[in-house]
């Protein structure tokens, strides 16, 4: 392994250390980074836009100030000049913003989102931006317009979705940080099936100013990372209120990053979630997260079961507000303000002929599909069945939750009820891709946090699981408390961290780049 | 193709009218409803916008404050009942002067609800109009149609469109069917529109400027037989734009649809379009009750709570209402009753009030209003306050005749000369040479060549019959072009004469 190796392979905390400490440079870190996404985003294909002049320019910036020393240095972020890769959601000054889709392509935001403007305050270098799901619709990376992400576990699978991009970025070294958004699981399903960390905090937490609205209902802007810390630290700089955003909450944030520290279970009661496990989940799945009940038992947690009935409706009511909340937010992409702009090949050029021809080419399948369900689900006549039901439906679903928490501090599961499945093998099945996030999507209906860790690797397979934790709104530090607990555990069973059994995707680099373009086309 | 239409007196004597008034009123807030990019319209386009009117990818609404305490505001004038919580929905279309495709608006759960106004008609007669809501809504952008020959987008070339007034606060009051009015239906809709406006401008939550669009009305209009209670189909006349247009307006729609009952056809409901220039209205888009604008709770703003304590705070610095204000005013300038009903009648009280404040005594207001700006006024077919007048040119005009530079006559003409925007009231005196003569030199030259030409007369004055003069003062204002002082002519004549006056 060369010293650059060794530099990507730290974690963001570590990182910041030797930041701190001068032992490393932010340049070099930096450099060492699009270095590595140089010689492995031709597989991984995580990156839809490499922004190495801006982020070198900021590495430099940081340890310009701290080679100067003083008050500057003295008051640098403690991330400053660790890089950070950007989901291509959330729209940045100075590099294009595509949401994943040909609607947007070429797009330069005007302004940044509020969680960009908090990673520059906090002095970040931006690597870049990551490949998603068109509009974050999808659960494998595969809507993608500009082509699918590969798993680094497994170039021939899926990495997850909406926010495949950022896992398989964290997952192959190429960031040891990076933003994503969760509506129904596009944070921690990723985490799941790549082997890494990913929390979607308490709704409300983050600014969703600036991350463009699939569910602004669901949507929620978080942390992935490689260590359950890092994510803390990561939450950290992008939580908090901003009046930009009505729904953010006015609540000042709690210490997370000592909740990642301090981590704890003793005395805790942790419970599992009866409907979410068993029948319909991978044994190899189903294995792991009973070895999890167990460390955390060992570890003086009580381990008590919880009944949420009404979770059996919760994907059919998400598959409802969703799309309705979708085709709204995304009339918008019109042709007559900015984006693709189509006109009809034939016939007179009205301006909702214009839209029309703009809509047609510049959305992708899964995208029409779900503007047409919430076309229909919002209709004069069919409100009150769809949408005012699933609006019932999201009532019953936080009140399960407010039982649950009544007997438990928090809440487990497996995050996906299976391990990454090949490329290509769901594509033409929406159910089946829907029901992915079948563990995932009630916290997004109650507004409640997750953290997805990774829990082993399955036997069937030898592909990572994901443990899911769930706490009340406004106590996202219960997950980094516990999940801090159960990563120690289970790294001191696999003897370091899961992501060190990864292949190498350097050493086996021309069988990889072989087995890709036979699994995705 | 113009629309057949019955008699107003033929229509009133087969229907009854039933009316229904939607007036927004644009809030005069520093910034827009949901952004932080100014509130001010007729700049240059699409420079009064920031990303979230633009409608750009990522942006999220925050709700302005002052326009929900002026709107609470309005709603407390109009004795509306204020809602504890309510939300705001999202009115789905695809149109581009609407930079999301969807408007954001109050549906279902208005801040104000279960209000009325009493009108008060020419005559005195009290009406009262109940107001069935006032909610809040934003503003879309202006489209201007380039290239067609109508400036409809119908037959246009290409569109600009100015995304300044997009965003811009509005509260749209809704009254519930207003039945009874009969043939007062026209009279009432007008006296209704000002009252709306008297009280949004009171409060200081509008600009209140009908010709600006500040205030804008829609009116409903719909007729049945006398004596059956179901309402027949109603037409809605959109964007009646002065308070003499929604008289006319109203009047037109009743006599048109009375003119289709009597055909035997429906009246079909739909959109009319008001035309200032013939007073008739084209048909506009069809609009039928079933339009789905699929309208759901907006998700990006939380509810609005408004605390009992909150609404009575604001209730507590609501301004006198509008009644009690007009007594307070009569009062204060001692008109008779019949003196203020024409100014209220006339629609000049405020303009009245604003020249008072401006310097002017409450006689002179009044003769300048009544006597010069209202007849004028009239014949341009405007209403008086948009004539173009302001109270600082009355107050100056009147000064100038108080100091004897000019008279009346010439006072009236220098008010042409103004509103023809040929200057100040000093200006068009100076270029029009109008000044009284008051250096007694030309005058005297004048008197002497007037006594020459009328020795008679001159001799009677002579004789003590002053009562003569009248002839020589006439010929001495014909020589000076009506210049002179006829006061001061009066003297110098019997200076002349070595008589005493």
């Amino acid at each position: 392994m060369t010293e650059n190796n060794e530099l990507i392979r730290l974690s963001a905390a570590a990182l910041a250390e030797k930041l701190a400490a001068r032992e490393i440079t932010a340049v070099e870190v930096t450099q060492a980074y699009l270095d590595r996404i140089a010689a492995v985003d031709g597989k991984v294909h995580a990156f839809l836009h490499v922004n190495a002049d801006e982020a070198l320019a900021v590495a430099a910036e940081v340890d310009a100030i701290r080679a100067a020393g003083g008050a500057a240095a003295e008051e640098l972020h403690v991330l400053a000049g660790v890089p950070i890769a950007v989901k291509d959601l959330i729209v940045t000054i100075g590099q294009p913003t595509t949401a994943g889709s040909k609607i947007l392509e070429g797009w330069h935001s005007p302004y940044d989102a509020t969680v960009v403007e908090r990673l520059r305050a906090a002095k970040m270098p931006i690597l870049g931006k990551t490949n998603l799901d068109e509009f974050a619709m999808g659960s494998s990376t595969e809507h993608s317009a500009y082509g699918p992400t590969h798993n680094p576990w497994d170039l021939d699978r899926i990495p997850g979705g909406s926010g495949g991009g950022s896992a398989a970025a964290v997952a192959a070294f190429e960031a040891p940080l990076a933003l994503g958004t969760d509506t129904g699981g596009s944070i921690r399903q990723p985490g799941a099936v790549t082997g890494t960390v990913g929390v979607k905090p308490t709704y409300g937490g983050v600014s969703r100013y600036g991350a463009i609205a699939m569910a602004s209902s669901l949507d929620q802007i978080g942390p992935v990372s490689r260590t359950v810390l890092d994510s803390a630290l990561l939450h950290q700089v992008i939580g908090g209120h901003d009046p930009r955003d009505s729904t953010s909450l006015p609540d000042p944030l709690e210490d997370l990053v000592a909740a990642a520290r301090t981590g704890n279970v003793e005395g805790m009661k942790i419970g599992i979630i009866k409907e979410l496990h068993g029948e319909g989940y991978q044994a190899g799945v189903e294995n792991r997260f009973n070895e999890s009940l167990e460390l955390l038992k060992g570890a003086g947690a009580e381990i008590v079961e919880v009944s949420c009935p009404n979770f059996k409706y919760a994907l059919g009511a998400y598959y409802l507000i969703m799309p309705s909340e979708a085709s709204s937010n995304l009339a918008k992409f019109d042709g007559v303000r900015y984006g693709l702009r189509v006109l009809p090949e034939q016939g007179p050029l009205t301006i909702e002929r214009v839209m029309g021809a703009t809509r047609a080419a510049g959305f992708g399948d899964e995208v029409k599909r779900r503007i047409i369900l919430g076309t229909y689900a919002l209709s004069a006549g069919y409100y009150d069945a769809y949408y005012g039901s699933a609006q019932k439906v999201r009532t019953l679903i936080q009140r399960d939750f407010d039982a649950a928490f009544e007997k438990a501090d928090v809440l487990i599961s497996p995050t996906a009820p299976t391990t990454a499945f090949k490329l290509g093998e769901k594509l033409n099945d929406p159910l089946a891709m829907y029901l992915n996030d079948v563990a995932t999507i009630p916290a997004n209906m109650a507004g409640v946090p997750g953290l997805s860790l990774p829990g082993g690797l399955a036997d069937e397979d030898g592909l990572p699981v994901g443990i899911q934790l769930l706490a009340p709104a406004r106590q996202d530090a219960r997950l980094y408390r516990v999940g801090a607990v159960l990563e120690s555990l289970l790294e001191a069973q696999w003897g370091g961290p899961l992501l060190d059994k990864a292949p190498s995707l350097t050493a086996t680099s021309a069988a990889a780049a072989a087995s890709s373009h036979g699994g995705s086309h | 193709m113009t629309d057949a239409t019955l008699s107003f007196e033929e229509a009133m004597d087969k229907y009854d009218p039933v009316l229904g008034f939607e007036v927004h009123v644009e809030l005069n807030t520093k910034t827009k409803m949901f952004s932080s990019a100014p509130n001010v319209f007729g700049d240059e386009p699409n420079t009064n916008v920031n990303e979230v009117d633009l409608g750009m990818p990522g942006v999220l609404p925050v709700v302005n404050k002052t326009a929900i305490e002026s709107s609470i505001k309005i709603g407390l004038a109009l004795n509306c009942k204020i809602a504890e919580k309510c939300r705001f929905a999202r009115k789905n279309y695809f149109y581009p002067d609407t930079p999301k495709n969807f408007q954001t608006s109050q549906y279902d759960e208005p801040i104000a609800y279960d209000g009325y106004l009493d009108i008060e008609l020419s005559d005195g007669t009290v009406f009262r109009v109940e107001i069935e809501r006032a909610h809040m809504e934003e503003d879309a952008g202006k489209l201007t149609h380039m290239g067609g020959a109508t400036g409809r987008i119908q037959g246009a070339d290409y569109s600009l469109v100015d995304y300044n007034r997009s965003g811009v606060p509005l509260v749209e009051i809704v009254t519930k069917p207003i039945e009874g009015a009969g043939s007062r239906a026209p009279e009432l809709a007008k006296a209704y529109v000002a009252a709306v406006r008297e009280i949004v401008k009171n409060l200081g939550v509008s600009d209140a400027k009908m010709e600006r669009g500040n205030v804008r009305c829609d009116a409903n209009v719909s007729l049945r037989p006398h004596g059956r209670e179901r309402f027949g189909i109603r037409s809605e006349t959109k964007n009646v734009n002065s308070l003499r247009a929604v008289e006319h307006a109203v009047r037109y729609e009743i006599q048109r649809h009375a003119a289709v009952l009597d055909s035997g056809e429906p009246v079909i409901q739909e959109t009319r379009h008001w035309h200032e220039d013939t007073r008739t209205t084209t048909s506009g888009r069809a609009k039928s009750d079933a339009d789905d604008y699929r309208y759901f709770p907006e998700p990006d703003l939380v509810p609005i709570t408004a605390s009992r304590e909150w609404v009575e705070e604001l209730r507590a610095t609501l301004p006198e209402p509008p009644a009690a204000r007009r007594k307070r005013l009569q009062a204060d300038w001692g008109y008779s009753d019949l003196e203020f009903r024409d100014v209220v009648n006339a629609g000049v009280m405020d303009e009245i009030e604003e020249t008072i404040a401006a310097g002017a005594t409450a006689t002179v207001a009044r003769k300048w209003w009544m006597g010069e700006i209202v007849g004028r006024a009239k014949n341009a077919d405007v209403d008086p306050g948009q004539l173009g007048v302001n109270p600082a040119t009355i107050v100056e005009l009147n000064k100038m005749v108080e100091d004897g530079k000019i008279n009346n006559k010439m006072a009236s003409e220098v008010l042409d000369g103004v509103l023809a925007g040929e200057g100040t009231p000093a200006e068009i005196v100076g270029k029009r040479g109008l000044a009284v003569v008051s250096d007694d030199g030309p005058l005297l030259e004048a008197i002497d060549a007037a006594l020459a030409a009328q020795p008679g007369v001159a001799d009677k004055i002579r004789g003590g019959k002053i009562q003569a003069i009248g002839a020589i003062v006439g010929a001495v204002m014909k020589a000076t072009r009506g210049q002179a002082d006829a006061g001061r002519v009066k003297e110098l004549i019997l200076e002349r004469l070595g008589v005493e006056g």
